[in-house]
């Protein structure tokens, strides 16, 4: 709100990453969501992911559609160029963005009514496409700006506060990401930073689409008993599979793991994703295997987070469409405009 | 012989062509028009084609017309009729004295024809079953065989119809050398067996000039090469689809790299049009040139964006190839029917920027100033082409373009100016002009971001629900509006030779047929004032064409007069005194249609003094 202005100032012993920016670098305005919400979580994790990466604040673009999710990017990286578009429509305009301007970090910020009702469609087809974009879906289960009715991703049988009962079956975004060609899916959830900010932070450094589906539990409308998106309801159902460390510029090697129990992928930018396996049996690299699995899992009542799956040599939408290097935003008459002997020419053979 | 004179014209005529559509037809059909062309004749050909891909009736009408008007003249001097599903229909659409030209190879009682034309048998299938035994071959030469009986009957010279095919079929001998065959199959059949030539010539001339023949689709894609365009985002609809494939196919040519091969665009096939335009507001907002082409229906789709564009400020290009609607409507017939829609576009008080092109040349030249526009004004700037302007050839001057020119990107603040130290608020306006800097994303690590929203927001794009913070945008959104009035072409104005109080304003595909009427109507004796308008917003000299005539007919194709419903309610002024004129029955507009309409009112202008009347 523009009411609500936050101090600038901070501790001068604040630690700083490798660009010079200490955390609050990457911060932006006061939050205006509820006290306890699961949205300002995942906000905090993208802070911390960013500032552990030493991205250039200013080089990311935050794209996002509308509802709780969608007004988050207003509270982090407050010198990055942020777009709350249309609902459900943050997937295509974030596409334009990217093709506008491949040298930008897209990070698209959504929720379950966004992604999985209005904007289902949208969701699908970046996905398909191949969008180089980290797609982060804070799933709550409800319209929370509306004030609590189900959204498409809320469990049949679960409750709505005031007591109803959803009939209809949910979507279950992960799955649908897998099956779509998704080359980078993962599941977590808000209360658990520790398997969240490294998760973020592999999927920003992933080339291609990339997508997380975060729980993200709304204090104010689906934080009770009978919901299935609850703090209490997830964290008993919360079946990892794995926790990452993401490593940039470090010699993996170098890294004490205990062996067999790690494994290392190694990312197309050169960063590795260290996995520590907590299923012995998962392979985040097989994504039959990890369809399979979920729903599996899924029918015994578990949510399965982690690190689902991960191609490490994606190609994207750019390379699809076979584009110039240079940014397209940059490109001027000079080099886009055929000029008019061509125009004499297109003319001649017109007659 | 027929019981009425058959028709006699040189160079000025129409001749329609009824086939069957996916029978090959539209090539040879296609190949008789430009021939004409070849003569130094003008010709205005249409095709009228249902939405199906097989099976169906489609016609290809085209007006040969030494004097030039392009507009669709209606009436029927020659019918080739190769359609049995529409035979009877078509024969009744043929002009007292005119041509009847058909396939004679099957027997056909007597009472399928007329006796007031003149009736051509070729044999047709005969000839091509003696000549062919492929079926399909047997097809697609057929429609060659009946050009060479035309340029028989029409006395026109086979080596131009010759380098037609020799410039279609170059490096393909065998099909240049077949149908050339064809070709001379059927002429020399109707040299010997006909009287050649009938009452309709096409005698060489040098009306064409330099004149170009090009679809306005093709054009406005061109345009779009031209303005710098790199992001395109489309959904497939009639008639707006070969935009996007012209688009592509220019690129493909134009717009390579030349050392690495690579694309200097980006094409995108949305999965919607809600995606389309959400693609090019992305795209602009991170500042490419981007656009979509899309038709009515497309239209609806993507108002909410719209609405966004416009008050977001993020700069957005739809080509509007208008079909008849509402609804699914007329997919594959023409009108202006979107005038409305797309200035209001949006829920809330929005206006848009519309422009009008009148033919393929006027659209390459407005598809890229309405990139120019598009930044300058940070919105949406509307390109309405119709299907008649679109997916026609059309006779039009050569494109041009001045080397000179460099694109307009507008005000964009760049890192330099904001280490300056400039004031950077994204709806802050510093010209006067309600025109505000903005900044693309990546600029400078700490200054000139913004957020960009579809909710309210100060002068320096903080949210705010404040009533006087939410007003002052919305004011200053209206002078931006005002600043776009003399950004947009003009409108055109050509006065009678006498001074009259009767004027008329019309736009779009109505040009050539308005142009005509003019000549028409002076000759039953009614001097008028023409205005073309070719942008919204209007021109502070629409305003004064009104004051200055007693009478202004408004001439388009749609039920509900909307550009005059556009001018009344833009302009404050009395309705009475426009008087609408419209058509909308998916046909073009012709110039017979206008001269009658526009006739009969004035007659009923002139009052009879009562004296008189009474005596």
């Amino acid at each position: 709100m523009t009411y609500i202005a936050k101090p600038k100032f901070h501790h001068p012993g604040l630690k700083k990453n490798e660009l010079g920016y200490t955390h609050r670098d990457y911060e932006g305005k006061i939050s205006t969501l509820c006290a306890g919400c699961g949205h300002d979580s995942i906000t905090a994790s993208i802070i911390e992911a960013c500032y552990e990466l030493s991205i250039e604040p200013h080089r990311v673009a935050k794209i996002s559609g509308i509802g709780c999710s969608s007004k988050t990017p207003d509270y982090f990286l407050g010198n990055s160029h942020g777009f709350n578009s249309v609902h459900g429509r943050m997937p295509s305009v974030l596409t334009g963005a990217n093709l506008a301007n491949r040298d930008l970090i897209y990070l698209g910020v959504s929720g379950d009514g966004d992604s999985a009702s209005i904007g289902f469609g949208q969701f699908a087809h970046s996905i398909r496409r191949g969008v180089n974009m980290t797609y982060i879906v804070e799933n709550n289960g409800v319209y929370g700006l509306t004030k609590g009715q189900f959204s498409a991703t809320a469990d049949r049988g679960s409750k709505s506060k005031k007591g109803v009962t959803n009939t209809d079956n949910a979507i279950d975004l992960v799955a649908i990401a897998l099956q779509l060609g998704a080359t980078f899916v993962a599941r977590s959830f808000s209360g658990d930073k520790t398997q969240l900010v490294p998760l973020i932070a592999a999927a920003i450094r992933h080339k291609g689409a990339s997508f997380i589906d975060v729980i993200s539990p709304c204090i104010a409308f689906n934080n009770h008993a009978g919901s299935t998106k609850s703090f209490d309801y997830v964290r008993e159902h919360n079946d990892a599979v794995n926790r990452l460390d993401v490593l940039v510029g470090r010699d993996p090697i170098a890294v004490d793991y205990a062996p067999g129990t790690v494994q290392l992928v190694e990312q197309h930018d050169g960063s590795n994703i260290a996995l520590r396996k907590i299923d012995a049996d998962y392979d985040p690299h097989d994504r039959l295997g990890a369809q399979t699995f979920l729903q599996k899992h899924a029918a015994k009542g578990q949510i399965v987070t982690g690190l689902l799956y991960v191609d490490p040599d994606a190609e994207d939408l750019h390379e699809h469409l076979n584009t110039v290097e240079t940014p397209l935003n940059t490109l001027e008459a000079d080099t886009l405009c055929p000029g008019s002997a061509v125009l004499d020419k297109i003319n001649a053979s017109l007659r | 012989m027929p019981d009425k004179k058959p028709i006699s014209r040189v160079n000025d005529f129409v001749v329609r062509f009824a086939n069957v559509n996916g029978s090959g037809s539209a090539s040879a059909n296609e190949m008789f028009a430009r021939a004409i062309l070849r003569h130094g004749v003008p010709v205005s050909p249409r095709n009228i084609f249902p939405s199906n891909i097989q099976g169906l009736p489609t016609w290809y009408e085209v007006r040969v017309t030494e004097d030039g008007h392009l507009g669709a003249r209606g009436g029927v001097d020659m019918m080739v009729a190769m359609n049995p599903q529409t035979w009877d229909k078509d024969v009744a659409g043929i002009e007292p004295g005119g041509y009847l030209f058909y396939d004679s190879t099957k027997p056909m009682p007597s009472t399928k024809f007329r006796d007031d034309i003149t009736v051509i048998g070729v044999p047709l299938t005969a000839i091509t079953n003696s000549t062919y035994t492929d079926p399909r071959q047997r097809q697609l030469f057929k429609n060659i065989i009946y050009l060479g009986s035309l340029s028989a009957l029409l006395d026109m010279d086979p080596k131009l119809i010759e380098q037609l095919i020799g410039e279609q079929y170059k490096g393909k001998e065998k099909l240049l050398s077949s149908n050339v065959h064809a070709l001379h199959l059927g002429r020399d059949w109707a040299l010997q067996n006909l009287k050649c030539p009938i009452g309709l010539w096409v005698k060489k001339s040098d009306k064409v000039g330099d004149r170009i023949f090009i679809e306005g689709n093709s054009a406005a894609a061109l345009g779009a090469v031209y303005g710098g365009a790199t992001v395109c985002a489309w959904y497939p609809i009639t008639p707006s689809s070969s935009v996007a494939e012209a688009f592509t196919s220019h690129c493909k040519k134009y717009r390579h790299d030349p050392e690495t091969g690579k694309a200097k665009y980006a094409i995108v096939q949305g999965e919607d049009e809600l995606a389309s335009i959400g693609i090019v507001i992305g795209a602009s907002w991170n500042g490419a040139r981007a656009f979509t082409a899309t038709s009515g229906p497309g239209i609806s789709l993507m108002t909410e964006f719209i609405g966004l564009s416009y008050f977001a400020e993020i700069p957005a290009v739809i080509m509007n190839i208008q079909r008849a609607g509402p609804s699914t409507g007329m997919p594959t017939r023409t009108q202006q029917c979107d005038i409305i829609a797309c200035a209001y576009a949006s829920h809330g008080d929005t206006k848009h920027v519309l422009l009008f092109p009148e033919d393929p040349a006027e659209a390459f030249e407005f598809a890229a100033a309405a990139f120019d526009l598009a930044e300058r004004l940070q919105t949406t700037i509307f390109l309405m082409l119709d299907l008649d302007i679109g997916m026609n050839h059309r006779l039009c001057r050569p494109l041009k373009w001045d080397d000179a020119r460099q694109y307009d990107r507008g005000k964009v603040m760049t890192a330099e100016m904001l280490e300056e130290g400039r004031d950077f608020g994204r709806y802050l306006d510093v010209d006067g002009d309600g025109i505000p800097y903005r900044t693309y994303p990546g600029t400078h690590p700490t200054k000139g971001s913004y957020f960009t929203r579809g909710t309210s927001r100060d002068r320096y794009a903080r949210y705010s629900e404040e009533g006087s913070v939410y007003a002052d945008n919305m004011q200053r959104l209206v002078r931006k509006f005002e600043t776009a009035q003399d950004l947009v072409p003009r409108p055109l104005q050509a006065n009678a030779e006498r001074p009259t109080k009767y004027g008329v304003i019309y736009f779009g595909s109505t040009s050539p047929a308005m142009d005509e009427a003019i000549g028409l109507l002076e000759a039953r004796g009614h001097q008028l004032d023409r205005l073309r308008i070719r942008a919204f917003p209007f021109h502070s000299s629409v305003a004064s064409f009104l004051a200055e005539h007693d009478f202004v007919y408004v001439v388009e194709q749609n039920r509900d007069s909307q550009l005059r419903q556009l001018i009344v309610n833009e302009n404050g002024i009395d309705p009475v005194r426009l008087v609408p004129i419209v058509h909308y029955d998916g046909t073009p507009i012709t110039a017979r249609f206008i001269a009658k309409a526009i006739g009969d009112h004035q007659d009923h202008l002139k009052v009879t003094p009562l004296r008189k009347a009474v005596s």
